[in-house]
């Protein structure tokens, strides 16, 4: 199993997420929007685009995020911790 | 772990020899017979080694994934030696197989299904889980209630019935159908190891691992790489369908040729125009490359892999991307329509797919395609926008020349002459 990066992450719910693009308006630096409206990572780091890699100074933003989704649909992930 | 396999030799009886492992006692197999062939199994006594065993036969899973099954049983907390280890654990024998071109698991179920019965309760014994279940299809739970009331030591297993749908053997759908019932997939963070069923740790494997597993428990790991290579060691499971002279469920070693597990079907090398390897979720082979082994190693540089075991052979005749529109139409219909890439970007697939497939002449259609293709990877609760992103980019790929001649309005396939 790839060794997760030690980074909050930002989780998306897709079966919550209806793509209304509230995430996308706080965070235009990490998320664009597909033809539809659903969110679409922007750093395309392998394996980041259900759990977006959020850089400590967009925490706050993050965090707002995932406080004002509509549909419960974002969760920050915190780094994991040492096994 | 030399013990474990003197310590088993009491009680077995000789371990087959060959490739014919997995049906040795015939096929609709009685408890009789399955003891018969394999002897007893005494699941207390095996499971302190299981886990070290499986992890030097080198077994993956064979329902698709391919992970390393040691490695998954390693996950689970009793195993870790976690002190947070508060709930019980669960395993389930997963018999979903919602690969309409896979009769593996089916097959297994009818005519070895104690061998699965002995893995799920060994694999039990060594997480010392305490909730086993069985879920699969409405024809097969007919064999496994058949065999479970043939013997004692299964009265724990629960059977669950799966619909015959294409997601519903995705591990997080088999954990919601048997919580709630509905066998679509969920959101996940964590692993279903962790925190599966009812938020216990959960280990989810296919019949067909477990089958080995019981195997294993039995013989040993030196014996399960007796067949197969070094990289590919013990057999699987392979369903061939299509232009061959009839379909089959055969084992086969683990590094097997393709071409000669189709050749024994009786398909023709001249007379083939693909071969889609490990099913609807799966990638192209052409068939300049059916030399290849059905292993991971082999199949990686073409982008496919083992899957669950699936060999579809499409006749030379036939026009690969007509085929593969219509698989996709199928996939996008499949949909648990939870995720919005998935619920709105399949069908788009489908279409674009189609329309390339009937032969419109818009060159900018492929390019449209490959770019919706790769912009629903990642981006669901499953793995499904994934595999069907696969095969899409997959087909693209494989019959570019057929593309092509469609673009010129032209068909390269006798089927449209
Ligand atoms: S705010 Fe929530 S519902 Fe809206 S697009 Fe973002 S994740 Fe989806
Ligand atoms: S990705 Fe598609 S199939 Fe998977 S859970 Fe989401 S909607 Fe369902």
């Amino acid at each position: 199993m790839a060794t997760v990066p030690n980074r909050y992450r930002l989780h998306i719910d897709w079966t919550k997420c209806d793509g209304r693009g509230l995430c996308t308006e706080l965070l235009p630096d990490l998320l664009g929007r597909d033809k539809w409206g659903y969110p679409v990572a922007l750093t395309e780091e392998r394996g980041s685009r259900s759990d977006v890699f959020i850089p400590g100074s967009r925490l706050e933003a993050a965090t707002d995020a995932v406080n004002l989704c509509p549909l419960i649909a974002l969760a920050l992930i915190a780094p994991t911790a040492k096994r | 772990m030399t013990q474990l396999t003197q310590q088993v030799t009491i009680t077995r009886m000789d371990a087959p020899v060959g490739a014919t492992r997995l049906f040795a006692a015939g096929g609709r197999a009685s408890y009789r017979d399955h003891v018969a062939t394999y002897g007893n199994l005494d699941f207390a006594r095996v499971a302190p080694g299981l886990i070290q065993e499986l992890e030097r036969s080198g077994l993956t899973g064979r329902g698709g994934a391919g992970f390393a099954v040691a490695r998954k049983f390693g996950a689970m907390p009793h195993i870790r030696g976690s002190r947070l280890w508060q709930s019980s654990a669960v395993v389930i024998a997963n018999g979903a197989e919602g690969e309409p071109r896979s009769l593996k698991d089916e097959t297994l179920l009818r005519d070895s299904p104690h061998l699965v019965i002995d893995g799920l309760l060994a694999a039990a014994a060594a997480v010392q889980a305490s909730k086993l279940y069985l879920y699969t299809t409405e024809i097969s739970l007919k064999s496994v209630r058949k065999a479970i009331a043939e013997r004692r030591d299964a009265g724990a297993i629960r059977l669950v019935e799966a619909p015959e749908t294409f997601i519903s053997g995705e591990a997080s759908a088999v954990v919601n159908a048997i919580q709630t019932g509905a066998a679509i997939p969920t959101d996940r963070v964590g692993r279903l190891t962790t925190s599966g069923l009812k938020q216990r740790p959960t280990l989810v494997h296919n019949v067909e691992t477990l089958a080995h597993v019981a195997l294993i428990s039995r013989y040993g790991s030196d014996w399960f790489r007796s067949a197969g290579s070094e990289r590919d060691p013990g057999t699987r499971l392979v369903t061939v369908s299509g232009a061959v002279t009839r379909d089959s469920v055969l084992e086969v070693p683990g590094d097997a040729r393709i071409i000669d597990i189709l050749t024994s079907c009786g398909a023709v090398q001249s007379k083939i125009a693909g071969v889609l390897v490990g099913g609807f979720h799966g990638a192209w082979l052409t068939p300049e490359h059916l030399g290849v082994n059905l292993s991971t190693a082999a199949l990686a540089p073409y982008g496919a892999q083992p899957g669950a075991g699936i060999l579809y052979v499409l006749g030379a005749d036939k026009c690969g991307l007509r085929f593969s529109a219509d698989v996709v139409r199928y996939l996008a219909n499949e949909s648990a329509g939870q995720c919005g890439p998935c619920m709105f970007g399949l069908p788009e697939m489908a279409t674009l797919l189609e329309r390339i497939a009937s032969g419109d002449r818009d060159p900018q259609l492929a390019r449209d395609l490959a770019a919706m293709s790769e912009s629903v990877v990642g981006r669901g609760s499953c793995h499904h926008p994934n595999g069907t992103s696969r095969l899409v980019l997959s087909t693209l790929s494989a019959f570019a020349e057929d593309a092509q001649a469609h673009l010129r309005g032209q068909c390269l396939r006798v089927e449209y002459r």
